[in-house]
């Protein structure tokens, strides 16, 4: 496995030398990167900016509305102070989600890896893939028909208990958490278990011959080697689910007021774009705050895989 | 302009191919192969397949659908795409709004043959008519009131039953801001089109914070959540509730509180940038026409048609009949134009409220 894997890495050397004869490198990139750039330009750059824009206008520049300059969509937070309550429970919500991908994402990555077996890795691997065929609205609203009272939960536990309370958790902060964490897990699975995959067996074995118990092992090497791993996958389900609003509405009931809702809200029944644009601005700068917050956390991270 | 400009192009090309067919070349199919857009909520009247089979078969228009999911997402798409639509389902209270964007054109109601029959106070409601100029064909109309579970809850007779103690996680409201505030205002005996003391009204809705189990927003997520038992008490639209009895026969009460209903009434305009005017007003005159009506109530369930000669129509025993009772009808309030500033502090207040049930 591994000299396949050198060997394939110097063949490619070795073209990637032919090439160089033929035409400058910094061609071939540029035609590797451009269909990229010219997209992420065209459908998230420059829609972007034109809410940047919208967010310093008074109202929406559709129809015969004359729209003018103005700070005061900014100001939203400092006029109307519960949006900071509801800015703090997409911020909980989102960590609470991380968390417990964090926890789950890895173990189900160790299982993966452990999964010695192709065909049972294929399967196991299949199983956590399998949720991202369907669309996510369906599998939202599977979980009301699991989570209502009287649903699933509810039928099964009254099988073994016969007229057992209901455990109703449909409209409740945790049904919310029970969507976001199936929704975004397998990515943390994902990037967990490439992460592992590039860690050497040699090491975990040299450590048991030394003495190493289990959780040395997980502690001193399978967690910081799979950090980069696990970093990634904290930063694809964090962002998303910060600006969660279809798990919220459809599992929170009253609970469920996000600043993904608020943000819809403005867009789909306020008609204030705008304000919209100025919240999702305000979240954004939240997060690049957390990820500066965590960035000397990350920044240690890899000075760990470096020492390792 | 650009109407009467289309106008005159229909009319033009109808002379020509009459011209045209006089002397043998058939060019006739040229205006029966004209389809339409109607933009409306998805399963709301228009796109009975029904329906439009019949009318298609009449008159020779087809007729496809664009769909919005809310409000302002209608006025969006009018907006942005001009030209697409010909008919659009247009809640009175949006009207004044669009015909101030030059987004509707005025229809001549005596080119609408079943217009006759319209109910008048629907027909010539100052919030569809604008200098003189009816935006709007009245379609149907419909109120919000309050939906309980039977048996169990005795009909209750104000909205005050959403703030008593008895129905703790009981109660569904309706996610909108309009219709919350109106609740609110007609609590605090104020006009709900305008109330002057929003923060009367924002006390109001406060109180049902330990009852509210659910906020919905479709009739849909109604019927499923009344059907889990999720909530015993919610607001209601009274066309939903009688599709919900009829069709789905859930055990519900719907009434009018005394405070007062909230009405509502939709109707059906032409886009100004419509080309197909005259199928459009063909179209309308199928909406409006009593035997389209009767199927549509007694087959599928519908709000009250605008069109009193319909609702005649229909057995006197009829659920439909006799929830839109005309007596009430009489007395009832009607949601009106709110203007963006007014709109826009509705909004906060009900967006402030739902953080506070929340919290």
């Amino acid at each position: 496995m591994q000299g396949e894997l050198a060997g394939g890495g110097l063949r490619q050397a070795r073209s990637g030398r032919s090439l160089k004869r033929a035409m400058p490198v910094w061609v071939g990139t540029l035609a590797l990167l451009l269909p990229t750039y010219l997209w992420l330009t065209l459908a998230i750059f420059l829609p972007l900016l034109g809410m940047l824009v919208f967010s310093f206008l008074t109202k929406a520049p559709f129809g015969n509305a004359k729209p003018a300059f103005t700070f005061d969509q900014y100001l939203a937070f400092v006029r109307q102070p519960y949006l900071i309550d509801v800015a703090w429970t997409s911020l909980r919500l989102a960590l609470v989600t991380t968390g417990l991908c964090m926890i789950l994402g890895l173990a189900a990555a160790m299982a993966l890896k452990q999964a010695a077996s192709g065909r049972a890795r294929t399967i196991l691997f299949m199983l956590i893939i399998l949720p991202f065929w369907t669309n996510g609205l369906i599998r939202i609203f599977s979980w009301t028909m699991v989570l209502r009272e009287g649903g699933f939960i509810d039928m099964v536990i009254r099988a073994f208990w016969p007229g057992a309370p209901s455990i109703g958790l449909l409209y409740s902060e945790p049904a919310i958490i029970i969507g976001l964490v199936h929704g975004y897990l397998p990515y943390m699975i994902l990037t967990c278990f490439i992460s592992l995959l590039a860690i050497d067996d040699d090491l975990i074995d040299a450590a048991r011959s030394l003495g190493a118990r289990n959780y040395v092992i997980f502690g001193k090497i399978i967690l910081p080697l799979a950090l980069p791993g696990l970093i990634s996958g904290a930063v694809l389900t964090f962002v998303p689910v910060i600006g969660c609003f279809m798990e919220p509405r459809i599992l929170g009931g009253r609970v469920g007021v996000t600043m993904g809702t608020v943000i819809e809200d403005q867009f789909t029944s306020a008609f204030n774009w705008p304000r919209g644009a100025a919240f999702s601005f305000s979240m954004l700068a939240l997060v690049l705050v957390v990820f500066a917050l965590f960035s000397s956390v990350l920044r240690q991270g890899g000075i760990a895989r470096e020492d390792g | 302009m650009t109407v009467r400009l289309s106008r005159r192009h229909v009319a033009g090309l109808l002379s020509a191919s009459t011209a045209l067919g006089m002397i043998g070349l058939p060019l006739r199919r040229a205006w029966a192969a004209e389809t339409i857009t109607v933009l409306n909520w998805q399963g709301y009247g228009t796109d009975e397949k029904w329906a439009l089979q019949a009318f298609t078969k009449a008159t020779g228009i087809a007729v496809q659908h664009d769909y919005y999911s809310s409000e302002p997402e209608m006025i969006t798409k009018l907006r942005t795409n001009p030209g697409a639509y010909d008919v659009a389902v247009v809640n009175s209270a949006r009207t004044q709004q669009l015909q101030a964007e030059d987004l509707l054109m005025p229809l001549d109601l005596s080119r609408i043959p079943n217009a006759v029959g319209l109910t008048p106070a629907l027909r010539d409601n100052p919030n569809i008519h604008i200098d003189g100029k009816a935006y709007g064909c009245a379609w149907v109309w419909g109120y919000n009131a309050i939906a309980y579970r039977q048996p169990g809850i005795q009909t209750p007779d104000s909205y005050k039953i959403f703030q008593d103690p008895a129905y703790e996680g009981r109660l569904a409201l309706l996610d909108d801001a309009t219709n919350s505030v109106a609740i609110g205002a007609l609590l605090t005996a104020q006009d709900m089109n305008d109330p002057k003391d929003l923060t009367a009204v924002s006390e109001q809705l406060k109180a049902m914070k330990k009852n509210l189990k659910l906020l919905w927003s479709s009739e849909d997520q109604w019927n499923k959540g009344f059907e889990a038992k999720a909530f015993d008490l919610a607001v209601y639209w009274s066309g939903a509730s009688v599709r919900s009895r009829r069709t789905y026969k859930l055990p519900l009460g719907f009434t009018a509180p005394k405070e007062g209903a909230i009405g509502w009434f939709d109707t059906l305009g032409v886009p100004s940038s419509s080309t197909k005017a005259e199928a459009a007003l063909a179209f309308v005159n199928y909406m409006i026409d009593p035997a389209f009506y009767v199927e549509w109530a007694t087959k599928v369930g519908a709000p009250a048609s605008a069109n009193g000669s319909a609702m005649e129509k229909l057995p006197a025993d009829d659920l439909n009949r006799t929830t839109h009772d005309p007596a009430l009808f009489k007395s009832m309030q009607f949601m009106g134009p709110l203007p963006d500033e007014r709109r826009q502090a509705f909004a906060d207040l009900w967006e402030e409220t739902k953080a506070f049930y929340a919290r």
